[in-house]
């Protein structure tokens, strides 16, 4: 067998043995430059807090939850971690809220829970009441209060968190900037009464909670939109202290 | 001086008209944009008038469906349905109806607003529809009642009839728990609503239940909304009595 007749040019061979090495060469840099990159990114998610995270005290929080099968809302008084600043307060208190909306044993099933408020501000409120619409309130209906098992309650707590909260931020009164998320909105049911009963309950909650809270007003995805789903006006500042229904 | 006005020559009583014309034009094109951003209030919101005009407002239309009602229904369609029968009704009653939509067009609620506004109403509804809690559940406007003036923020300016939009809630409301419907009354910020200038209520009609909640009416129940519609027509006809009371 004449070996030969398979042997290729040497110009052929000096090509293949330069490809092969720079085959080689250009395998190992992009290794190494993946092995640099993932370093890179190993050290970016580097999780070392920078700080402390804070433990809340737990403390109670009144909820006024909405109740679709007779257009009331209910008080409940639930134990939550809050913090000393009334914007988490304000966050935690709504978030807690929603949660209860989002479960599906709820008396006002909106889906959603604690993520769908991306954020609260509390910004002072002057000049905010000139063109304030008083909260959707009910027309002649009693309102119930009970504690987290369900008990009823017999007189109206005032919560003290939301007292503390005064006496820290002297008693100027304050307008809640409510951000909800897009997806929130998105997925509320549309109607009027269960549009109406969502705006009340979260203008009274914040009220119960931070009374400095006067006004309240609403974004979607940080910006203005007309209405929460077809019906209910967002365009609007609403007075907090109107939502409560009388008693 | 009247004399030296009939001696004017004619080309002189010619430009003075042509003069006036032309500024009542100016005037005309200035105060357009005001109108439409203030309502003229009402002179006075409670008083008899022999005249007695409806306005049913079907909520939603064209690309604004509305709710998804069960069964694949649309608020849209069915607000209309309701609004079509309760004209019927009320027509043959003798009450003058005027309807915001009598097709599946989109009306934005400032067109809805002026078209109650030019009726010059004595009862405004407005008729939507949903799947949530049960009965009907009749709405007031949330505003703060104020007296009337001679122009109103085109916003707010249902303030000064919402004293009267509360006496027609009750008439509603009387009228609704009379033919056995599960009734709930509250208060709410709807644009159109809080427009208008006569007295205004928004209905909605949600799936009759029992007391385990059970749906025991759905909403395109023929026979339910009949029933709806005829309660609503008792009531504007003691609404009319009421209102022709000396």
């Amino acid at each position: 067998m004449n070996l030969r007749q398979f042997m290729i040019p040497r110009y052929q061979a000096v090509i293949l043995i330069v490809l092969l090495v720079a085959s080689v060469a250009m395998g190992t840099g992009l290794w190494r430059l993946r092995e640099t990159a993932h370093q890179r990114m190993i050290a970016g998610m580097d999780s070392a807090p920078t700080r402390a995270p804070q433990v809340a005290p737990e403390e109670q929080a009144t909820l006024l939850v909405a109740n679709d099968d007779d257009d009331s809302l209910i008080a409940q008084v639930h134990s939550l971690p809050l913090l000393d600043d009334p914007g988490s307060r304000a966050r935690a208190v709504l978030g807690k809220l929603l949660d209860l909306y989002a479960d599906p044993s709820s008396t006002h099933p909106v889906p959603g829970g604690a993520a769908a408020v991306a954020q609260v501000f509390l910004l002072p409120a002057t000049g905010a009441s000139a063109i304030a619409t008083p909260a959707p309130s009910q027309a002649g209906r009693q309102i119930i209060r009970l504690d987290s098992a369900g008990n009823p309650i017999e007189k109206p707590r005032k919560p003290k968190d939301a007292a503390a909260a005064n006496d820290m931020q002297g008693e100027e009164p304050l307008l809640a900037v409510v951000n909800l998320t897009g997806s929130f909105a998105a997925s509320h049911p549309s109607g009027l009464e269960v549009e109406t009963l969502t705006i009340q309950s979260i203008c009274a909650t914040l009220h119960a909670n931070l009374p400095r809270v006067t006004a309240v007003r609403f974004l979607v995805d940080g910006q203005t939109r007309l209405t929460l789903a077809g019906h209910a006006d967002l365009t609007r500042t609403y007075l907090a202290g109107d939502a409560i229904p009388n008693q | 001086m009247s004399e030296g006005l009939l001696t004017r020559p004619r080309s002189t009583v010619c430009e003075c008209a042509i003069r006036g014309f032309y500024i009542a034009s100016l005037l005309a094109f200035f105060t357009t944009p005001l109108q439409s951003a203030l309502a003229q209030a009402p002179p006075a919101p409670a008083g008899p008038s022999a005249r007695f005009v409806v306005v049913l407002d079907a909520a939603h239309g064209g690309n604004d469906t509305g709710a998804q009602l069960a069964n694949g229904k649309q608020e849209k369609a069915l607000t209309l349905a309701l609004s079509v029968r309760l004209r019927s009704l009320l027509g043959a009653r003798g009450i003058q109806v005027v309807t915001t939509r009598e097709s599946d067009a989109a009306i934005d609620s400032n067109r809805r607003a002026e078209i109650a506004n030019h009726a010059d109403a004595q009862a405004c509804l407005s008729i939507h529809a949903s799947e949530s809690g049960g009965g009907i559940h009749i709405f007031m406007s949330s505003l703060a009642p104020k007296q009337p003036a001679h122009w109103a923020a085109w916003k707010t300016a249902q303030a000064a009839w919402v004293t009267r939009s509360t006496a027609l809630a009750g008439e509603v409301n009387s009228a609704l728990l009379h033919a056995g419907f599960n009734v709930t009354l509250g208060r709410t910020t709807l644009p159109a609503i809080d427009s208008m200038t006569c007295p205004a209520i928004a209905i909605e009609v949600a799936p009759e239940r029992d007391a385990n909640h059970g749906v025991t009416a759905e909403l395109d129940d023929q026979d339910y909304q009949a029933r709806i519609a005829t309660a609503l027509a008792a009531a504007l006809v003691s609404w009319r009595s009421e209102a022709h009371q000396p």
